[in-house]
């Protein structure tokens, strides 16, 4: 951790990047001019494999597997940026689209020319309207550069980008809701296959990658698949902005090694909790993952070590709960949030959704009975794995991961018609 | 239609393979003209890309940046899941709607605000946060809102409330 340097958020808070002389000065587009001098696109994407770069917007598919996966029949094919990001409690491209845009320019044009694709479209959360603005300036400044459009760099490879904003809508963030977004449409998401490998954009072949994997892309180009799959554990390896919130006293995005551990980013880097405090819950990989506990604070943060843990990686955002935390409180925040968000087309998401809702608001309220503790008990089956996507997926772990860890306290908020934390502070005040 | 919204479809289709691409952006100028979508809009989109209205309302009704009914020259959207809520986003929500005297998905009488709880904004770090005119204002506090508060309404008219680029 001591001999780790920061990649993508480099010179972050002290030069500014998004001024295309800055960026360059910092061996910006060094990996495109090498790329388009030297290496074929089966080049590119035979270092990206190499690095074992696994995707960094919560799938943690292995991006070079990804890119070769594309039937060669001559159709167009699409690259696909999801900059849609709303999972709860990640705000890492949020930041990175807003200091480094020609960072992600840079690896988008390389992704592109690896899968040869001569159209890009940046999907960008429709909430990130200065992130929007940012990008298109710098959009402009690396097309007057040569970077993108025509015949780049002389190579004779060209490709266009397109900026195109979201108009609020979690669920665009799932690939193929976002690909019918993009064509106009309702963001629901497609049955899977046909893969948009093989049908995405338009139904023509299409990558879809977040705009962190796009980012290390280049740095992968310039230093080598060796350095990168060097950091970290094998089968995960690399840095990767891990967004901390939550009861910590600085929250912010840390970029770090994958495999320190919970405990190591919470106290190394996030400056710990606040005096007197200790953890509660912890979710390491956004809204959608289950919880870990006091006791699992030496896990490691990456692919594996969470898996194990039975929670995951996620998007890399670590909300921390310390002991004033209501569990059931959170609880309601995250299953309104997944039943706000549903896009109504599978009925155990659409329905189970707003029943697992409305109960756990009921016990929040005081108003729960022993039933409903039973029902939430058991309703898991019938929602986890019965949907087209995986946000019917993502509306049990975290509750069913505090019920399982905390059960008196869900208990109590029956018995005691509300919640213990509240009422003992009402009747201490 | 009028001959901007003629000039700024071509535009938007230009960008795209497939016009019907250029139906949500084509939406968000139309919103960034009137303050929301107007049935007129409703219609000149369904013109530009070819659709039916009944489907441009389908799309249009699907997205929670697209509002369907007047609102307020400011619109005030404060987060309100899991982070934020850790972080004093009750406190905050309860304090702007005694302020501003609406509820959720309200507008005040003299049209001035529109507040709304929407869900997480990816600024966790910055919690409890907003955004005003999908502009962000981060680690808001109820004294730090009073005082946006008073800018606020001493701009009665801002260029737009959902502004589209």
């Amino acid at each position: 951790m001591a001999d780790f340097e920061p990649v993508l958020t480099k010179g972050f808070g002290s030069l500014d990047l998004t001024d295309l002389a800055v960026y360059r000065k910092t061996g910006g587009f060094e990996a495109l001019t090498k790329a388009m001098r030297d290496m074929t696109p089966e080049a590119v994407v035979n270092e990206v494999s190499a690095s074992n770069l696994r995707g960094r917007g919560g799938a943690g598919f292995p991006t070079g597997k990804k890119w070769s996966f594309l039937p060669k029949d001559g159709r167009p094919r699409y690259l696909v940026c999801n900059s849609d990001e709303a999972e709860p409690g990640t705000f890492k491209d949020h930041m990175l689209l807003e200091n480094a845009p020609f960072n992600l320019i840079e690896g988008l044009v390389l992704a592109a020319y690896a899968i040869n694709a001569k159209r890009i479209f940046i999907y960008i959360r429709g909430e990130f309207l200065q992130g929007y603005r940012i990008f298109s300036k710098a959009l402009a400044d690396a097309r007057a550069a040569g970077f993108v459009g025509h015949d780049i760099l002389g190579s004779g490879y060209s490709v266009e980008i397109v900026a195109h904003r979201g108009a609020g809508a979690y669920i665009c963030g799932e690939e193929t809701a976002q690909l019918n977004s993009l064509e106009g449409k309702r963001g629901e998401p497609r049955l899977k296959p046909p893969f948009p490998a093989n049908a995405g954009l338009y139904g023509m072949p299409t990558v879809v990658n977040n705009v962190e994997t796009l980012m290390y892309v280049p740095h992968i180009i310039t230093r080598g698949a060796q350095w990168f799959a060097s950091i970290g554990p094998e089968k995960s390896p690399g840095p990767k902005v891990i967004s901390v919130s939550g009861h910590v006293v600085k929250p912010g995005n840390y970029e770090i090694p994958l495999g320190i551990t919970v405990r190591e980013l919470i106290d190394g880097y996030a400056g710990g909790l606040r005096p007197g405090r200790t953890v509660k819950a912890v979710q390491p990989g956004g809204g959608s993952s289950a919880a870990i506990f006091a006791e699992d604070l030496d896990c490691g943060i990456d692919f594996e070590s969470l898996a194990a843990k039975k929670t995951m990686l996620g998007s890399g955002a670590v909300v921390v709960m310390d002991d004033t935390a209501c569990m059931v409180r959170s609880a309601v925040t995250l299953n309104r949030f997944y039943e706000h968000e549903s896009c109504g087309q599978c009925t155990p998401c659409r329905e189970g959704g707003q029943w697992v809702h409305r109960m756990v608001a009921r016990l929040e309220a005081g108003e729960g009975s022993e039933q409903d503790l039973r029902i939430l008990g058991t309703i898991n089956r019938t929602i986890t794995g019965t949907n087209l996507c995986a946000l019917g997926d993502s509306i049990m772990p975290f509750l069913q991961s505090v019920m399982t860890r905390f059960p008196d306290e869900f208990k109590a908020h029956v018995t005691q018609a509300g919640c213990p934390l509240r009422l003992r502070k009402e009747s201490a005040a | 239609m009028t001959p901007q919204r003629e000039k700024r479809g071509s535009e938007l289709i230009a960008r795209y393979p497939d016009r019907r691409s250029a139906l949500i952006p084509f939406l968000q100028f139309c919103q960034e003209e009137d303050g929301y979508v107007t049935d007129q809009a409703i219609a000149d989109a369904a013109e530009l890309v070819r659709l039916t209205p009944a489907e441009v309302e389908s799309v249009a009704s699907f997205y929670s940046l697209l509002f369907r009914h007047p609102v307020g020259g400011h619109v005030i959207q404060v987060c309100r899941t899991l982070a934020c809520m850790l972080r004093g986003a009750d406190e905050l929500q309860a304090h702007i709607k005694q302020r501003l005297g609406v509820g959720h998905l309200e507008t005040t009488p003299d049209g001035m605000f529109t507040y709304e709880e929407v869900e997480c904004l990816a600024a966790c770090d910055r919690a409890p946060c907003l955004q005003h005119n999908l502009e962000f204002v981060y680690d808001v506090t109820p004294q730090s809102f009073d005082a946006l508060l008073e800018q606020w309404r001493a701009q009665p008219r801002p260029a737009s409330p959902m502004p589209a680029e």
